[in-house]
């Protein structure tokens, strides 16, 4: 029998909630690792009982779990992520170079195909890569060395490398994300990127259309279009239809175009979610009404989602990992927000329903459909 | 050694952890924990410079060890198992 099994990431722990192909009653196991930071949990594409999790504090750094049961249980595997070469420095928030330090994996992202091989993008930005089950990680330099780094500079969490994204079609093209720096490409196998920032406009950095420094929030993409590529900006909704070569602005017509989530439906590659945020400064949603919207004609129209969400009193935010689609027949959008509520809607947007409401803060959402 | 809370649940250890040591200081007893519980390597001390965790202490005999250098000996009581070393997670937060 099908199912859903949606990995949720908390500042204090993690849980696991399963539901059948309904997904109207949840079963919620957690919290894992409680008082801990969970970054991110995702699985293997390849082998959905092979989950790998980044665990963290500020007092003892960074563990990274793996589960081989599907979130059952979980051993700690390796933690050691050592730069490649020296790291030299980035800009710190005031513009003065900063050295680069490791800090915590922000995201891992398993093979499509082998799941024993996982990227994890990492704070200070850079890229690792584990083919051992998540034991030894070795860094892919070539992106931290692309040139561009002392440009870079950290978001208000940090200079993270949030996006991986693996293109189904080409085993040799990957994109990232970095904030603030701008999405990347490779198409060597990581040995050298590109970035792919042409088209975007930033007024936070002195040179709006820089080829870097931009905070680009998240990025999505179809499978089965591997070339069209979404982007949640700081400010501004983003498509590229040619890898990330040129961008162009689909957020015009929405209320206000800052947020940080934004995901693409399982079967209908023009179908995009996005959950608008009132601005930079207030973090939360316009007017406490927290409002999902999608677009079914790759963002030329948006419509707002409202059934079974808080149209009044909401002021939460939904962080850039925490939102996520099923492939069900009748496709499910799951997100979680700061408030520690974790919606899911099991029919693409229409209606919504908590699956928990009093969680920690929401950081990531991702879910796995079962079959 | 008095491991703090997350540290105790990440070694699935309740109460005290004992090491042996020929000559008991900080680096050789953080060396023989780490060697005894894997999954404690890089969460007290940096795995690739040694170095102490920013919000980490190290305490004994109500003594504050943090600044001593790493292989100085520890106190006499500490060496013969009477009184424990505390690890202990800096006051932060609320």
């Amino acid at each position: 029998m099908s199912g859903v099994r949606v990995l949720i990431g908390t500042r204090k722990g993690a849980f696991v909630a399963t539901a059948d192909g309904k997904r109207q009653d949840w079963t919620i196991d957690g919290p894992f690792f409680g008082g801990w930071e969970m970054y991110h949990l995702k699985g293997s594409p390849a082998d959905p009982n092979r989950i790998y999790a980044s665990q963290s504090t500020g007092w003892h750094g960074q563990v990274v779990q793996r589960s081989d049961d599907g979130g059952k249980s979980w051993t700690a595997v390796g933690n050691d992520f050592q730069y490649a070469t020296v790291p030299g420095t980035h800009q710190w928030y005031d513009g003065t170079p900063h050295p680069w330090e490791f800090a915590r994996v922000w995201h891992f992202e398993p093979s499509l195909t082998d799941p024993d091989t996982v990227y994890a993008g990492v704070e200070d930005a850079a890229l690792f890569r584990s083919v051992d089950g998540g034991q030894s990680w070795q860094e892919i330099p070539g992106l931290r060395e692309h040139g561009s780094g002392p440009n870079w500079q950290p978001g208000a969490g940090g200079m993270c490398l949030h996006t991986i994204i693996l293109d189904p079609s080409n085993s040799e093209r990957m994109f990232i994300a970095i904030s603030a720096a701008g999405a990347f490409r490779t198409d060597d196998g990581g040995k050298t990127w590109t970035p792919i920032n042409k088209g975007l406009k930033s007024g936070e950095i002195p040179q709006e259309e820089s080829e870097v420094g931009h905070c680009v929030h998240h990025v999505t993409m179809h499978p089965s279009r591997p070339g069209t590529l979404f982007m949640q900006k700081h400010w501004d909704v983003m498509r590229s239809d040619d890898a990330g070569d040129n961008w162009y602005d689909i957020g015009d017509k929405l209320p206000t175009d800052f947020g940080f989530v934004i995901d693409v439906h399982a079967h209908e590659p023009e179908t995009l979610y996005i959950v608008p945020i009132k601005s930079d400064l207030e973090h939360y949603p316009l007017d406490g009404k927290l409002q999902v919207f999608r677009s079914r004609t790759g963002g030329n129209e948006w419509e707002p989602l409202t059934k079974g969400l808080p149209q009044s009193h909401c002021y939460v935010n939904v962080l850039r990992d925490a939102m996520s689609i099923d492939s069900l027949d009748e496709s499910g959008v799951y997100f979680g927000t700061t408030g520690g509520q974790v919606y899911c809607s099991p029919d693409s947007g229409d209606t919504w329903a908590p699956i928990a409401r009093d969680l920690p803060a929401v950081l990531s959402v991702e879910v796995q459909t079962l079959s | 050694m008095v491991l703090p809370g997350h540290l105790k649940r990440l070694a699935h250890v309740e109460h005290e952890v004992e090491v042996k040591v020929e000559a008991a200081t900080l680096a050789s007893v953080l060396d023989a924990i780490e060697a005894a519980y894997p999954v404690l390597r890089g969460t007290i001390r940096d795995q690739q410079t040694g170095k102490r965790r920013n919000f980490i202490r190290f305490f004994a005999c109500n003594e504050d060890l943090s600044h001593e250098p790493v292989d100085a000996a520890l106190p006499e009581r500490v060496q013969t198992g009477d009184e424990p070393l505390l690890v202990v997670g800096a006051m932060a937060g609320g």
